[in-house]
């Protein structure tokens, strides 16, 4: 009964998707809901920045010297009001903090995108393998593990120098260990399976048994480690440009913002390196609270 | 044992040998090793002179040798911005960084435990919720912008401590060590709470997680029914078997603390190695690059080393 139902079947009483599911279960939660609202609309302000910021703070005819290192609440001279004040060069700092979570959001996804299609592809290779492959490639992810994060960055960075594709190749070379282990994890216990057997016995080519059957059932565990491996990209993407080897002061993130702002910290003028650090938190927080709550729907442990 | 130990000194040895090829590779194949190693004021005629006597017209086997010859001897170069051998300036400034490291270390477990055995023993209370909740926030806080408002509260504001650098020193050995002075220490409360605030929440969550496991078993109902004090049963029952796992976790945090140094350094101006490094990169002073790497790979194995010895040595079980 359990089998996969028939086509004719299928069409009398449709279930709701997978997809579906996971979003209604996802949303029974009131603090959920929250997260996911907060989370929208950091992702929407950072997608449509050009069109809500209220300036382009990279457009020199758009900004001036004058409004240099106004609190917020001030009003320019132009009349427009600085909500969260400007920053040394006389940037609106909310324009600036909207253009900066473009980026940071770019590298988390990039970084997840790339990570997760190296990390996946050599963990269902492992597990699937086994042998000297699978060996070869934990050896690999033990020894990437052996070292903090923030130290093979900055040693990457250091010999490939600024840039945002150079640092999301050096958060790739972070990431993907930890994608890896998890789908190998998730696809061993797959593996042994009955479907997988029968999939074998269809002599069924490997890489079509990878990715169209141990690849969607090793989905759920997945989802969840993407989630909070976006959110420890932007922060330790945000840490890298503060130390000013991440992006280039041409793209500024986040953690450029605030490692401008700390310049006039000494000077009692907190907000611009403050606001930039809320955004941050902000963001990085209401990540990991969407990953503990699909981790909490898709519950990997009991797959 | 013995064989043991062998075996894993072997492996480590063989650890640094790898991490030695990869360094030589990235050296070569990242840019061009003369841009590396040179300095670029150089003019061509001694750029041409530098190839040669560094070696870099030898086939890549012979010149991995020559590379490898040159770390075992302590050798990586002359610092182009300070003048010095570049292992000398980390060395000078390591004992800085151990030192900032082990407070952040001591605050983090003379914090997190109490506070992780009370959350264990009262996990419904208001008070235990707040320190979970606390330490979720430790987890996610950017550390580098906590820096900047520990600074901006209690030295712009408060004026109670100072913003950056070591304060006075007292030299013992040889080497110079902060805390032994007032002034010293009050230059290290900021970093080193700035630091210890990932640990602190890791510390907390093993402890609480430790009690919470620890508390149902028999040993402990059996301590109960001896008529051992409550707080007997506590500090020393309960206590000495959830030890283990926090010592181990928190000595390989160790390296993470070290690594992590250069932001704290960054933010303080803790003249540590972290700071030189981040200097360095800026400065494209390669040589002190390539030092800090070789010197941070031995730390990070050596510490390993050592985690594993002391598990060994603390938990029985193991020693098969």
């Amino acid at each position: 009964m359990s089998a996969k139902p028939s086509k004719a079947n299928d069409k009398t009483f449709r279930r709701p998707g997978p997809m579906l599911t996971l979003v209604r279960s996802f949303c029974r939660s009131w603090s959920a809901r929250a997260c996911l609202a907060v989370m929208s609309v950091i992702v929407l302000a950072a997608v449509f920045a050009p069109w809500i910021a209220p300036q382009n703070p990279y457009d020199l005819a758009q900004i001036s010297m004058l409004d240099a290192m106004l609190p917020p609440g001030s009003r320019s001279m132009s009349g427009m009001i600085y909500w969260l004040g400007t920053d040394g060069q006389g940037r609106d700092l909310l324009s600036a903090i909207i253009y900066g979570l473009g980026i940071s959001l770019e590298v988390g996804v990039l970084t997840a995108i790339f990570a997760g299609i190296v990390g996946i592809t050599l963990g269902l290779l492992a597990a699937y393998r086994g042998g000297w492959v699978d060996a070869a490639i934990m050896r690999l992810v033990d020894l990437q593990f052996s070292f903090p994060a923030i130290l093979v960055a900055l040693m990457l960075l250091a010999f490939m120098g600024k840039g945002i594709g150079n640092v999301v190749v050096a958060l790739v070379v972070v990431e993907w260990a930890t994608y890896a282990r998890t789908a190998r994890a998730a696809a061993l216990v797959e593996r042994s399976k009955e479907y997988i057997e029968a999939a074998i016995c269809l002599a069924i080519p490997v890489h079509r048994i990878v990715y169209r059957h141990l690849l969607p059932n090793c989905l759920p565990s997945l989802i969840v480690i993407a989630t909070i491996q976006i959110g420890r990209a932007i922060a330790l993407e945000a840490t890298l440009s503060f130390l000013g080897i991440g992006v280039p002061v041409t793209e500024p993130s986040l953690g450029l913002l605030i490692s401008n702002g700390s310049n006039y910290m000494l000077a009692g003028k907190l907000w611009v390196s403050f606001w930039p650090g809320v955004a941050l938190l902000v963001t990085v927080v209401t990540i990991n609270l969407i990953g503990d709550r699909l981790r909490d729907v898709l519950n990997p442990r009991s797959l | 044992m013995l064989g043991w130990l062998i075996r894993r000194v072997l492996q480590a040895a063989l650890l640094v040998l790898a991490t030695t090829v990869i360094v030589f590779i990235g050296l070569h194949f990242v840019g061009n090793p003369i841009d590396i190693l040179v300095s670029p004021q150089a003019d061509s005629v001694e750029r041409l002179r530098l190839t040669k006597a560094l070696g870099l017209d030898l086939p890549l086997w012979r010149q991995y040798l020559r590379f490898l010859d040159g770390v075992a001897a302590g050798d990586f170069g002359i610092s182009f911005v300070y003048g010095q051998p570049a292992l000398r300036l980390i060395l000078e400034r390591m004992p800085a960084t151990f030192e900032l490291a082990g407070a952040a270390m001591v605050i983090a477990v003379g914090f997190g435990i109490p506070l992780g055995l009370y959350a264990g023993l009262r996990p419904e209370s208001p008070a235990s919720r707040l320190v979970m909740g606390a330490s979720l926030f430790g987890f996610s806080l950017p550390a580098f912008w906590v820096g900047l408002m520990l600074i901006f509260c209690f030295a712009v504001r408060l004026g109670w401590l100072p913003s950056s650098g070591r304060g006075a020193t007292v030299s013992i050995l040889g080497v110079r060590w902060s805390f032994l002075t007032l002034d010293g220490l009050r230059h290290l409360i900021l970093p080193a709470l700035n630091l210890a605030l990932f640990e602190i929440s890791l510390v907390i969550r093993l402890t609480r997680a430790g009690v919470r496991e620890v508390l149902p078993q028999t040993f402990v109902l059996f301590a109960h029914a001896k008529g051992l004090s409550d707080t007997r049963v506590i500090f020393v029952h309960v206590l000495k078997n959830i030890l283990i796992p926090v010592i181990t976790v928190v000595g390989m945090e160790f390296g993470s603390l070290i690594a992590f140094a250069v932001v704290t350094e960054s933010v303080f101006a803790w003249p540590g190695m972290g700071k030189l490094i981040i200097d360095s990169i800026n400065l494209l002073d390669r040589p002190v690059i390539v030092a800090y790497l070789a010197c941070m790979v031995v730390i990070f194995i050596l510490i390993n080393l050592i985690v594993d010895i002391l598990y060994m040595v603390l938990d029985p079980r193991v020693r098969k």
